[in-house]
């Protein structure tokens, strides 16, 4: 994908956000709109011509934005439309959180500070299995707040995992507070480096820097690209707002979403 | 038992190269061996026992059988949520292995003590707990596993000494009855159960003779098996190395429960959490009564009584 159709993929998964957690009256919009970017540009890396075992992964360990995924999984077509439109329906296997019964699930999250352990143990079986697999995983703020995160963190570079990417969506806040109120965590980048990892900071909304930093060499090291987002990104009475943590969308919230998020659309 | 189990990985490491081996940074002079073998399916997670349950489940879900090894109460504790969101969640084949059990860390108190190992793998319905009573059975319930496709949490004692009668014998949900009475009924688990073959020695002594069955796997678990001993049974003494709730008093309970049976029920385990006494396993395990001749005068009572 060029830097233009990364951007389009992104926006696109945007406007599903809005639409299908309108539908389904649901939370967690400004975390989902947080990692667009993000998701657009690990789909736009993977390497889709391997399947099965060999095929790239993407542990989302910041389960609650699963929709995000979901809209790029429906994007590419790997779910259809009655699928997208059972987001948070009765009976459905698309959650809040991801449920890995979903193809294109790789791993079931939910629960913050687990995904790590879980992208890791992928790539160390890469490893043993000779198997090119990548293996992402995209983290939030509040999962740094977990122990078991830097114990995942020293493991891979332990290991020496240069086929494990991670991507920290740095937006600066967690369900209930601005992250300097809550568990202050300076210079993140400098930490990972610190820890053994290939550690970057790019501004989280920039195809181009993204995939720049992506296309970049890491030596035997893992590498991390901390993400400078905006919460809630692309619809402005969202943006860095905590309530959008929790808050579903009404008629006048959800036209005014999509407006804004139609405009840019022209813009672009 | 411990090194009879990690030598029998070994066995199953050099047939199968699914199998590879986490510590959290325990099981010297134990694992040096099957290190040495499989270097590249060996790896000391360190002390994160979180972090090497989550790895084993990437590692599994790649199709790898992975072995977590810590003292039970650090492999089934601290990590239990990873365990139940990784392999239980995603059905996957992470073997916990939790050495020691009750009070076979004797001096080393509390903290090492794993009493509730048994109740927390049990209230996992995808979980399988195996707890074998001696090295033989451990061996078997390695090979019998070999290729269960979904997590098993295996409890593995110290105690070197075979269990008189059980010969290696190992059904995964089936329960091994070693002796048959018509007087009463023992039911036991782990390595523990050689206090319970040695109380109904006691009690044979005096005329009395029960039954003992050694039960060593939940989930699948021998209901019908228990129900079968304890049928015409006045009175069952259920012994384990673990609180008196959650593990074997209360699987046998339910069983007696559920299958409308008249058998009392007499639960020996550890009754509060036992702070404040360190000591040799033997000691502690008299002190909580789970000696043979505790166990013999408690059954002996009963069915004086009943």
């Amino acid at each position: 994908m060029t830097v233009g159709e990364r951007q389009a993929f992104a926006d696109a998964i945007r406007h599903t956000i809005i639409r299908q957690s309108f539908q389904a009256g649901v939370g967690h919009i400004g975390s989902a709109l947080s990692i667009a970017d993000l998701v657009a540009a690990v789909v736009a890396e993977q390497d889709h011509s391997r399947e099965g075992a060999d095929r790239d992964l993407l542990v989302l360990s910041k389960g609650h934005a699963a929709l995000a995924l979901y809209a790029a999984l429906h994007l590419e077509e790997r779910i259809d439309d009655e699928a997208i439109a059972s987001f948070c329906a009765d009976g459905t296997l698309l959650g809040v959180h991801p449920e890995h019964a979903l193809d294109g699930v790789d791993f079931c999250t939910g629960s913050l500070g687990q995904g790590l352990s879980l992208a890791t143990g992928a790539a160390l079986a890469a490893k043993i299995q000779r198997s090119g697999r990548q293996v992402y995983a995209i983290l939030s703020d509040a999962e740094l707040n977990e122990g078991s995160t830097w114990e995942a963190v020293i493991f891979a570079a332990q290991q020496r995992l240069d086929n494990l990417t991670i991507l920290i969506d740095l937006n600066g806040q967690q369900a209930l507070g601005y992250t300097p109120e809550v568990l202050e965590i300076t210079d993140v980048a400098g930490k990972l480096d610190s820890f053994g990892w290939s550690a970057a900071t790019v501004p989280g909304h920039d195809q181009e820097a993204i995939g720049a930093a992506l296309a970049a060499g890491h030596g035997e090291r893992p590498r991390a690209l901390v993400a400078e987002t905006t919460f809630g990104y692309g619809v402005s009475f969202m943006e860095s707002q905590i309530k959008w943590h929790y808050l579903p969308l009404d008629d006048g919230t959800y036209a005014t979403a999509m407006a804004e998020l139609a405009e840019r659309a022209v813009a672009a | 038992m411990r090194n009879d189990f990690v030598d029998e990985l070994g066995a199953l490491a050099a047939v199968d190269d699914r199998v590879m081996l986490l510590t959290g940074d325990l099981g010297f002079m134990v694992l040096e061996d099957f290190q040495a073998r499989f270097p590249e399916r060996f790896i000391n997670c360190g002390a994160a026992e979180q972090n090497m349950v989550g790895v084993a489940t990437g590692l599994a879900e790649a199709g790898m059988v992975p072995f977590v090894y810590s003292i039970a109460t650090f492999s089934s504790l601290r990590p239990y949520e990873f365990i139940r969101n990784g392999p239980v969640l995603h059905g996957l084949p992470v073997r916990v292995v939790g050495i020691g059990g009750g009070f076979e860390y004797g001096h080393n108190g509390v903290t090492h003590f794993a009493l509730e190992d048994y109740a927390v793998m049990r209230a996992q319905p995808a979980m399988t707990t195996v707890a074998p009573a001696d090295a033989d059975q451990a061996r078997a319930a390695l090979r019998a596993t070999a290729d269960h496709a979904h997590p098993i949490y295996f409890r593995i004692g110290k105690l070197p000494d075979p269990l008189p009668g059980l010969n290696g014998r190992f059904q995964l949900g089936r329960m091994v009855t070693l002796r048959e009475g018509s007087d009463g009924a023992i039911v036991a688990i782990g390595a523990v159960a050689h206090e319970a073959v040695r109380a109904a020695d006691l009690l044979e002594q005096q005329g009395i003779n029960v039954s003992v069955g050694v039960v060593s796997s939940f989930n699948p678990s021998p209901a019908e098996d228990v129900a079968e001993l304890l049928a015409e049974a006045p009175a069952a003494l259920t012994v384990e190395a673990h609180y008196v709730n959650g593990g074997l008093g209360s699987f046998v309970a339910e069983t007696i429960a559920e299958h409308g049976l008249g058998c009392r029920l007499l639960r020996a385990g550890v009754e509060s959490m036992p702070a404040g006494e360190a000591g040799s396993q033997a000691f502690l395990e008299d002190r909580h009564e789970l000696a043979a001749s505790h166990l013999a005068e408690r059954l002996q009572r009963a069915l004086t009584t009943v």
